[in-house]
This record gives structure tokens, C-alpha cells and sequence, in this order.
């Protein structure tokens, strides 16, 4: 019960922040991929250079536990690029479908209607692609840094600094 | 941090460092990570289980995070809830909720009497996705956030390839460059 009412205050915020950084909006996550308007480009990355502080030194605190999703080369390209497909026709993902209809975008409630179609329609085809494509490229719960044999803190370094590159250059592009 | 073009609107960077914040404390006080494509799975099992519970009990990937006669409801299904709420929260209290079925930028390229397509392209568009992204076992949040966060392969891998499809689609929808 805890669980519960955590995820749905953690979703609170969450919903909060997306709305106020304007990321949940059609137009916003189109001029994106139109490379116009960087804005959810800029509040992404921006969460994950705190997040990917805060993990790392947590991790090494031992306070925390990772969560790694397996690595299949095969199935994180195709899916992600079917998703990117996707992502471009309804220009709402999973999470900020709700959240665009919380600010009345009611275009979003058929992407939603879509998604779960689509997940319905995964699951009857799972079988088939699991004997197939899904063991393609199996690399197990691996991170960069433990794929290169660095230590984390240089990547999250190298990270830091590739991001602010980005964020000037957005800035001075007007992006 | 208020914008002057958009009232009630905050930085960008600011919200998405203040999300980070919110990601971390979720991981440390709950060890939960960010995620929402799981939910929809779990949602279509519910659904589907109402109609055919049998086809959904034999199906192997709704077994995977679905047992018969157990609520589907978890973490994750109530923070995806809770994103709804606080867009809501947000909206109504900076004036800038708006009733919309059709995006300003579709309606500019498509025409104002273009609701129906948006409705199929936005059915269409959400059934891909949704079947890309359990194919790469996650979406924006999961890999995006929590996977690039950890520096997961897996995370950078899927969220470059969401990106180089989407931008694809969106030049074929809307033209090299053009006005916003």
C-alpha cells in the first residue's frame, strides 16, 4: 500500500515538472524531432546529468541498488527504432501521453487508446520473436563504463562535459 | 525561473534537474526507478482479461507481469496515474490548461478540419511505438531516464534509436526544415 501511494506522489511530481518544463505538448516533442525547438532535449538531459550523479555516488555509498535492463543489440535497435516511428506519428510517449492529456490534449487519449493496442498486440507476437530477434546480441545487465573497462566516474565526466557542449550550442543557436 | 513568452512555464533545465532530484529520491527511498510502457502492458492484460482471461492466463508475455486473479495495479501503474495528476495540478494552477484535439503545429500543416487523421495518426502512431518499445523493453523513461542515468548500454543504445526514427518520421510528416 506504501508502494502504492509512493508511486502515484513520486508520479505527482513528476507529471508536475513535465508540465512546467512544457515537455508533454505535441509541439514541443515535434519541434524536437524537426530539430527546432530543444526543449525537451534540454529537460532529458538535464535530469539525467543530476540522476546520473546522484545514482553513481549513491551506488558507491552502497545506499542504492542499480537496475540494469538487459543489453539485446537486436532488439534495443529495432524496437527503439519502431518506437521512434511511432514516437514521430502521435508525438507523445507513454508517460507524457498522460500527462498531455492532464493539460487537455485530448489528441493524446487516441495515442493512448494506440499504445495499449500495441501492447496487446506485442504480447501475441512475443512468443515468435522471442525464438528470434529478442536473443540477438545478448550482452547481459551491462553498463558502459563496465563494457569499456573504465571507471564509472570518468564517463560520468566525459557525459558531463559532452551535455554542457550541447546546452551552449543549443543556447547559441537558439534552439 | 519564469519565461517570459509562455506565463507559468519554468526552464527547462531547471525542471529537468529538479526531475532528476525526484528520480534519485524515488530510487533511494522506494528502489524504484522511472518507468511507464510496463504499466501499458499490464493495463491491455486487465482490459483483455475481462473479455478472454484464458487467452491472457496462456499468453507468455502477459504472464510475465500478470498472474491470474492478482491485481495488475503496482508502483509503476500508480505513477504513471500520478503523471495525469500533476500535469493536471500544473496546468490548473498557471492557467495553462486548453481543451485541444488537434496540436497547433498539425493544424498548420494539415488544416483545421484535419481532426480525424490526427485521431488515426495519433492511434496508429501510439500502436507502433507501443510495440517498439517492448521489443526494446522500454520508452523514454525507463531507458531515456533510469537506463542513460545508469550508463545501461541497453539505455543509450534504445534512446539514439528513438530518436533517429522519430526524426525521420518527422521529416517525412512535415518537410526539411519549414516554419514552425
Amino acid at each position: 500500500m506504501n508502494l502504492l501511494i509512493g508511486g502515484l506522489v513520486t508520479g505527482i511530481a513528476f507529471g508536475f515538472l513535465l508540465q512546467k518544463g512544457r515537455v508533454l505538448r505535441y509541439d514541443k516533442q515535434l519541434a524536437a524531432l524537426r530539430l527546432q525547438d530543444m526543449t525537451i532535449v534540454k529537460f532529458m538531459f538535464s535530469s539525467v546529468l543530476v540522476g546520473m550523479v546522484g545514482i553513481h555516488l549513491l551506488n558507491d555509498m552502497g545506499l542504492i541498488a542499480m537496475s540494469l535492463k538487459t543489453t539485446l543489440v537486436g532488439a534495443n535497435i529495432v524496437g527503439g527504432l519502431i518506437f521512434g516511428v511511432g514516437w514521430g506519428l502521435v508525438g507523445y510517449c507513454p508517460g507524457t501521453s498522460l500527462g498531455a492529456v492532464g493539460e487537455g490534449r485530448i489528441d493524446a487519449l487516441w495515442g493512448i487508446a494506440g499504445m495499449l493496442f500495441g501492447a496487446a498486440v506485442y504480447a501475441e507476437v512475443y512468443p515468435q520473436l522471442q525464438a528470434n530477434l529478442l536473443g540477438w546480441g545478448n550482452y547481459g545487465k551491462i553498463t558502459l563504463p563496465e563494457l569499456l573497462g573504465i571507471n564509472h566516474w570518468l564517463i560520468v565526466a566525459v557525459v558531463v562535459v559532452l551535455a554542457v557542449l550541447m546546452f551552449r550550442w543549443f543556447e547559441k543557436k537558439g534552439l | 525561473m519564469k519565461q517570459a513568452k509562455d506565463p507559468g512555464s519554468w526552464n527547462p533545465y531547471l525542471a529537468g534537474a529538479l526531475t532528476g532530484l525526484v528520480a534519485v529520491a524515488s530510487v533511494l527511498f522506494t528502489g524504484k526507478y522511472f518507468g511507464a510502457s510496463t504499466s501499458f502492458v499490464r493495463s491491455a492484460g486487465m482490459l483483455e482479461r475481462l473479455f478472454v482471461p484464458e487467452r491472457v492466463a496462456a499468453n507468455s508475455y502477459f504472464s510475465k507481469y500478470l498472474q491470474p486473479g492478482v491485481s495488475g495495479f503496482d508502483w509503476q501503474w500508480m505513477f504513471v496515474v500520478g503523471i495525469l495528476l500533476g500535469a493536471l495540478l500544473a496546468a490548473a494552477t498557471s492557467g495553462s490548461f486548453r481543451l485541444q484535439a488537434i496540436p497547433d503545429m498539425w493544424q498548420r500543416r494539415f488544416g483545421g478540419r484535419s481532426g480525424p487523421r490526427r485521431a488515426l495518426t495519433a492511434f496508429a502512431g501510439g500502436s507502433i511505438l507501443m510495440f517498439g518499445a517492448r521489443m526494446a523493453d522500454g520508452c523514454p523513461s525507463g531507458h531515456g531516464l533510469s537506463g542513460v542515468m545508469q550508463l545501461a548500454v541497453s539505455g543509450l543504445l534504445a534512446l539514439v534509436c528513438f530518436f533517429i526514427g522519430g526524426v525521420l518520421v518527422a521529416r517525412l510528416l512535415y518537410g526539411k526544415g519549414g516554419q514552425q
